[in-house]
């Protein structure tokens, strides 16, 4: 199991679990769930925010709350 | 006609073209205004849906659930439960995009379980054959239990339709797409046993509104009459997961059915230029090659219109003294109205100018890769991306930069953002830099660099670095309830829709003139009548007065020259002149006297009276800079110092760089704000930071010179 943020970039994973006070019901009302796919699609130039792909859109988030998303790749 | 007036909601996630929908409908008939007592703009429009009936349709903000995290999201559910409220819709309309479709359907499912008519609306459905998506419409009609139009904004496929179902609402069925007690059924036995005429939905709406959202500047909602709920905050927070996964499954169960994605056809040019634009190195450079640009339209093309209007205005004046017998009333009308009413119109170009090219990196989706690259550099001063817009575009003029930072959700920063704006150097303070850096700062190099242009460039980094250093420090004192968290979704790239931004453009000028213009104008009204008026024999009898001093002078007056004394002698005795001299002690330690008080007092009308104000207290012609220029470097102290030497000059310089001089700013943060205290807390903290380095750096350099 590894924390969303060490994905690599264009790495595929589903997420496993979260920190339930640590993402908030907007993230997982776009698609955040325990069992949907994620894609990591792109990091910003200073490294955070970092951009995921879910459920087909894309959403940006920071680093602080990519750590606290754990997922499984396949 | 009221008997066949449809009220209609849009309601739908941001990013999926909703105002597009909406401006589809409405064309130009629509009004923009503010939800009462709170900020959030309110969008509403008449449509005809036929011959008889028309539709009133508004506009809500875009919102990715019913659980909200935000006062734009409370608006959408306050309009929606309270059937009391005057804009609670008897049809909404859905809006959802082909691409989100599933994740759009999530709002579509609470909307439904309201029991209020609702239609599904799927915008841009010509990127459906690009996309490699296939919906069937008659089967997700089945799943859904509800009229799905496809509709494209640009091909204009699909409006009619939404027409005629609007007419047809009555055939819409309110049957719910979940049931909400399954996500805690005891609980729910418990909730009906006390308030039994509620529905279960309803109730669990209003009980959660505050989990994730402090209600900042409003009420609660409605009145919950004592709703103590037996479950705390983190766990009704699991509950609204729990019925996000339930809202799921259903989802998933009726697109399966009905919605096919070729995953193949996916990735297309935009793909590849998305990554151009937010690549380390190239994208910060065409950031700034774009900024530059707007820059460089707003700065100079504007100058073309605005020079057009001054003119214009100085002429129609100009007709009216003319033309109406010499008095109180011509003067009012023409120095007093005419002016004021230019001061406002002088605006629009840039106002305009920057709105049409904010619209355009909204519509293309631009404006959040910028927000994306940028959050990082301007987090350690409390600042998320969001604020860099506006931030940059107060190098150009304030207002329209405070008007930008409506793209910012969250209240805190929005806020912070709106109070250190006018820290950054707009364009009206040039003049003021240009004449005091040409006096004070010797015209020589430094390092191979011109001093005087370095002096320049440093007065703009100045801005920029107090802006964001005050933004630090309201971070820390302001005590506003801020959810610490930050996403912004990346809509994928896409053609702006010039309907589109020729609405915003004309909007957004529209609510300036309306709004703030009324005033600006007042205000300068106000200073113009103290400049112009003053009670005692020396105002009364200016003319006199100069008249025999001139001729006892026995010298050779021209009538201009004469004139001009007379202004000057009226300036001196009017009420502005009184209050200069008033503050003259207060100005004094800045090494100032009571003639550059008034043009401090009157600069508040517009920095760039500075140097206007100057010319009529030193009795020159205002065109003539050359001669302004002279007249300030003679001038001396008591003590036979030049008036204008190193220490005041900067100390000049300093005051203008950090003072809130500007009323029209004022007018257009308290319109932004809502209310009167920030844009005073403003302006008295702007005046006392700027009192306080001038009159330090004065005293500091002084003994130097």
């Amino acid at each position: 199991m590894k924390k969303l943020s060490q994905l690599k970039v264009g790495e595929r994973a589903t997420i496993a679990s979260f920190e339930e006070d640590a993402v908030p019901v907007k993230l997982l009302e776009l698609g955040c769930l325990p069992g949907n796919q994620i894609v990591l699609h792109s990091i910003a130039p200073l490294k955070d925010p970092i951009c995921v792909e879910l459920e087909g859109s894309q959403i940006a988030i920071r680093r602080e709350t990519a750590v606290r998303i754990f997922v499984e790749t396949v | 006609m009221s008997s066949n007036s449809l009220k209609v909601a849009l309601v739908g996630n941001p990013n999926t073209g909703k105002t597009s929908v909406f401006n589809a409908l409405t064309g130009l008939r629509q009004k923009v205004g503010n939800y009462p007592g709170i900020t959030v703009e309110k969008k509403t429009g008449r449509c005809s849906l036929n011959e008889s009936t028309t539709a009133d349709i508004i506009d809500l903000p875009g919102t990715y659930s019913l659980n909200t995290t935000s006062l734009d999201e409370s608006v959408v559910v306050e309009i929606l439960l309270n059937k009391k409220n005057t804009d609670h819709p008897e049809v909404i309309v859905v809006v959802a995009e082909v691409e989100n479709l599933k994740r759009n359907l999530l709002l579509f499912t609470q909307i439904k379980d309201l029991k209020i008519p609702t239609l599904l609306v799927i915008n841009m459905a010509d990127r459906m054959a690009k996309k490699g998506i296939e919906i069937d419409v008659e089967t997700l009609e089945k799943e859904l239990n509800t009229k799905v139009i496809l509709i494209s904004t640009r091909s204009e496929l699909g409006i009619d339709e939404l027409k005629t179902q609007l007419v047809n609402h009555q055939e819409l069925n309110t049957d719910t797409c979940t049931d909400i007690t399954a996500i805690d059924q005891v609980y729910f036995e418990q909730l009906k046993s006390i308030f039994s005429s509620f529905d279960p939905y309803k109730l669990w709406l209003l009980i959660t509104q505050d989990v994730n959202f402090m209600p900042i500047e409003k009420n609660p909602p409605l009145q919950k009459e004592d709703l103590t709920s037996t479950k705390t905050k983190a766990e009704l927070k699991k509950l609204q997961h729990k019925e996000t996964v339930l809202r799921y499954k259903f989802i998933n169960a009726a697109i399966s059915k009905a919605y096919i994605k070729n995953r193949l056809k996916a990735d297309g040019w935009e793909g590849h230029l998305d990554r151009v634009l937010t690549n380390k190195f190239l994208g910060f450079i065409i950031f700034g090659a774009i900024l530059l640009t707007i820059f460089q339209v707003i700065f100079d093309f504007s100058s073309i219109p605005m020079d057009a209007i001054d003119e214009l205005f100085a002429g129609l004046a100009q007709v009216v003294q003319n033309s109406l017998p010499a008095g109180v009333f011509a003067d009012l009308l023409s120095d007093g109205l005419i002016a004021g009413i230019g001061g406002v119109v002088i605006f629009i170009p840039q106002i305009a100018f920057l709105s049409f090219f904010i619209a355009l990196l909204e519509e293309s989706g631009y404006m959040s890769r910028v927000v994306f690259m940028v959050d990082r550099l301007m987090r350690p001063f409390g600042l998320s991306g969001k604020s860099i817009v506006p931030l940059m575009t107060g190098t150009a003029c304030a207002i329209p930069a405070v008007m930008a930072t409506r793209n910012i959700e969250n209240w805190k920063d929005r806020l912070i953002t709106i109070l250190v704006v006018p820290f950054t150097t707009c364009s009206a303070r040039l003049p003021v830099y240009l004449i005091i850096i040409s006096l004070v700062i010797p015209n020589e190099r430094f390092l191979g660099l011109g001093l005087q242009p370095l002096v320049l460039t440093l007065l703009y980094f100045l801005g920029f670095a107090m802006a964001l250093l005050a933004a630090a420090v309201l971070n820390g004192v302001l005590k506003i309830p801020k959810t610490d968290f930050f996403m912004v979704e990346m809509p994928p790239l896409r053609r702006p829709q010039f309907k589109n931004v020729g609405i915003t453009v004309y909007e957004k000028t529209k609510s300036f003139l309306t709004e703030a213009g009324r005033l600006i104008l007042a205000l300068s009204v106000i200073i113009w009548f103290l400049g112009s008026n003053g009670i005692g024999k020396d105002f009364k009898n200016a003319e006199q007065i100069v008249t025999s001093k001139v001729e006892a002078s026995k010298m050779n007056w021209t009538k201009e020259a004469v004139e001009q004394e007379i202004s000057n002698y009226k300036l001196e005795h009017s009420f502005i002149g009184y209050m200069g001299k008033a503050i003259e002690p207060m100005v004094k330690p800045m090494g100032l006297d009571w003639k550059i008080g008034i043009a401090l007092i009157t600069s508040f009308a517009a920095r760039e009276v500075f140097v206007g104000t100057l010319a009529t207290i030193y009795s020159v012609d205002e065109e003539d800079q050359q001669t302004i220029r002279e007249k300030m470097d003679s001038e001396r102290t008591s003590s036979g110092l030049k008036r204008f030497n190193l220490a005041s000059g900067i100390a000049i310089l300093l005051f203008y760089a950090f003072a809130m001089q500007c009323m029209s700013t004022l007018a257009i943060v308290k319109k932004e704000t809502n209310s009167w205290k920030w844009p005073m807390l403003q302006f008295g903290a702007m005046t006392l930071i700027a009192y306080i380095c001038a009159v330090g750096s004065y005293q500091l350099i002084i003994p130097y010179i």
